[in-house]
């Protein structure tokens, strides 16, 4: 002890405190200062890649105000770090890993695939990160059967979607048989159980026959004439938007005016384009639009938007607007709970995700305890509008 | 109706099939060896024209022309890249370098046409229609069974009634022996890859109106049309088209009185079927050699 109180030892005492106080206060000090990291697993190419660039503009949008107010956790920066998916569920899981472990993101965002969601939900209740989906509408992604949850979603739920379409079908269309087009993949199947369920529930639309058809195939001629000859009298798609494209265009081929009622999925891409002509005839589900009045939080999205985005000139050059406007609440309402947590700990955010004590005005509606330990779905049917495509444009139907 | 309907529809399917796998037989009947980037030509060719009529905006003529002399090329590249150097040494290597020399340029086009599928403007041949027993009729899905016909019906007459089918099917027959007649058999060869090139780029320009064009497009019609040519024997052009058309209705009819879950795996059964009775093709000969 002597030796270590000698004048001489003074600065090696000092030295160690100093090193000691590093290495045991480190982590700590490094934790209230580095920026919290947010992922982004989406399709950021191919077919659905404007549901992808949608989608980052909300996010990205949402995070820069955030930032821009001073952060989060008294000052703590959010990034994004974005992979994309490719629509392949084993590319979208691989990259969830990825931004777990190697990026260390303390939540995760999703894209449009539904299939691609339901591979990244065992993930990440497993290593228990937040996940936020935002426009896959796969019922099972939130009512997936964990205890706990980490699964959130600010977005439609097929199951109400469902019963959403039939109801429109009938009340605006006076349809009584529909006919199912459904994408062969597992959120055709998701929307099957659903739209055979609503059905069941209200028969006043019944259904004529159900069809299914792979993502390359070129002509649905057979199936849309099974179903006419089933004597359906509106066709009810659930599809992204380049098979989506090819639906219509074998309705067209075969001079079938039924109208047709989608769910969301051919927003996600160049479907106007794709389906010619026809396109404005497909009717579908969203969860906003920038069109019409406007309330002030709309109002400042949209002029935020226009002069992040110089090629935004206004509503109608908003490319799926969906992805931004459930984006955009869902990243508000996450800051909101890491806020209310007061740490990024993700049992922390998700119990107080299941909590949220301060009501969020945000861009589709004011969030009032959005979340419950049994509810994990923010949006329901009441949130649901109608639109068609005018042009290019997403416009909702009068 | 439903069978009716789908009896149209499977025709001009098939015609697409018949079209591309017309490409095939023209390269075996002369050189026992077929491009198996078949489908990947055919979406060069329609990449191509939607690029040059499309996003350059020129006149759909020169588009066309381009996008067909573009295919004619890569045919040649095609056969004097991944076909010739494997032949000469006796190897079936070919087999391997064409299916990679495809990827490379569903790769290329990836990059630089994009994932992003887009769609052609619709005109007249997709728009304008006329019926017959009430059942509507695109003038495209008209006009590609014909193109199908008038092509297989010009080979057939190339072959049979021409000097340069005669000197054809001289290098089909003996290479050496044609070679001694004076016949510069690899001009041939690298002939008959131009014209699969060619007619894969026909079939592209046709099909993509009606489907959404990226660099993915041409690997399904490809498998297809290989199926077909198989089936049709892939040394009869007239059997290949036939085979098509048959193919093409055979999937539509399936689809329309068994539902679309038991398309693909009736109608390949039925290949397999078709084929263990008939090892030549439906439409197609025993290969005679004397020895």
């Amino acid at each position: 002890m002597s030796v270590l109180r000698s004048a001489k030892n003074e600065p090696l005492l000092i030295s160690l405190v100093v090193t000691l106080v590093f290495i045991f206060c480190g982590d700590a000090f490094a934790a209230s200062t580095d920026p919290i990291r947010i992922g982004h697993v989406a399709a950021l190419s191919g077919a659905s890649a404007q549901s992808g660039e949608a989608i980052t503009r909300g996010l990205s949008l949402a995070i820069d105000q955030i930032n821009a107010d001073g952060g989060l956790l008294g000052g703590r920066r959010v990034e994004l770090v974005q992979r994309d998916d490719e629509s392949t569920p084993p590319k979208g899981l691989t990259s969830a890993r990825e931004l777990i472990f190697k990026e260390g993101v303390v939540a995760l965002f999703g894209g449009i695939d539904t299939p691609v969601s339901l591979a990244i939900v065992p993930l990440v209740n497993k290593e228990k990160r937040i996940f936020m989906g935002v426009w896959a509408a796969g019922t099972g992604i939130t009512r997936n059967g964990a205890t706990p949850n980490y699964v959130f979603r600010v977005s439609a739920v097929d199951d109400l979607v469902d019963v959403k379409l039939l109801k429109y079908a009938h009340d605006k269309l006076g349809a009584k048989k529909a006919g199912l087009m459904l994408i062969n993949n597992p959120w055709g199947q998701s929307n099957e159980r659903g739209l055979v369920a609503a059905s069941k529930a209200d028969p006043s639309v019944e259904i004529a026959g159900i069809e299914k058809f792979e993502n390359n195939d070129v002509d649905m001629v057979p199936q849309l004439a099974r179903l006419k000859d089933a004597g359906a009298d509106v066709i009810i798609l659930v599809v992204n938007a380049p098979p989506g494209a090819q639906v219509m265009k074998s309705r067209e081929r075969m001079g079938w005016t039924a109208p047709v009622v989608s769910h969301w999925g051919i927003s996600g891409g160049r479907f106007p384009e794709l389906a010619g002509p026809t396109a404005g005839e497909a009717y579908f589900i969203q969860t906003y639009s920038f069109f019409g009045a406007q309330r002030t939080v709309g109002q400042e999205v949209l002029k935020a938007l226009e002069q992040k985005y110089p090629q935004i000139k206004g509503p109608e050059d908003i490319v799926a607007p969906v992805g931004t406007a459930n984006a955009y609440d869902a990243m508000r309402l996450l800051a909101l709970a890491i806020e209310q947590a007061g740490s990024t700990d993700p049992d922390a955010v998700r119990t107080a995700l299941e909590d949220l004590k301060q009501p969020y005005e945000g861009l589709i509606k004011t969030y009032a305890k959005p979340f419950t330990p049994g509810n994990h779905d923010a949006l329901g049917p009441e949130d649901y509008i109608m639109v068609h495509y005018v042009g290019d444009k997403v416009v909702p139907v009068n | 109706m439903l069978v009716a309907s789908a009896l149209i529809s499977g025709l001009g399917l098939g015609s697409m099939y018949g079209l591309l796998a017309l490409g095939y037989h023209v390269t075996h009947a002369v050189s026992n060896t077929v491009n198996f980037a078949q489908g990947s030509t055919m979406m060069l060719g329609a990449v191509l024209c939607f690029t040059v009529w499309v996003t350059f905006g020129w006149p759909l003529s020169v588009a066309v022309a381009l996008a067909l002399v573009g295919c004619t090329a890569w045919g040649i590249l095609v056969e004097r890249v991944a076909v010739r150097p494997f032949v000469e040494r006796g190897s079936n290597s070919w087999l391997i370098a064409t299916v990679a020399l495809g990827i490379v340029v569903d790769n290329v086009v990836l990059f630089a046409f994009g994932k992003d599928p887009r769609g052609m403007p619709p005109g007249i041949l997709t728009t304008g229609a006329f019926s017959i027993a009430g059942i509507k009729i695109q003038y495209l899905q008209a006009i590609i069974p014909v193109v199908g016909i008038l092509i297989a019906t010009g080979l057939q007459v190339l072959f049979q009634s021409t000097g340069i089918g005669k000197a054809l099917l001289a290098v089909v027959q003996n290479k050496d022996a044609a070679r001694l007649m004076g016949i510069d058999v690899e001009r041939f060869i690298v002939g008959a890859y131009a014209l699969s090139g060619c007619l894969a780029g026909i079939a592209g320009i046709l099909v993509a109106p009606l489907f959404a064009i990226s660099s993915t497009m041409g690997t399904l019609f490809g498998i297809k049309a290989f199926a077909v040519a198989i089936l049709g024997g892939i040394g009869n052009a007239w059997g290949v088209v036939l085979a098509g058309l048959i193919y093409g209705v055979a999937e539509t009819l399936i689809t329309a009185m068994l539902g679309s879950t038991y398309t693909q795996i009736v109608t390949f059964a039925l290949v397999i079927a078709a084929l263990a009775l008939r090892p030549d093709g439906l439409f197609g000969r025993a290969e005679v050699k004397k020895i």
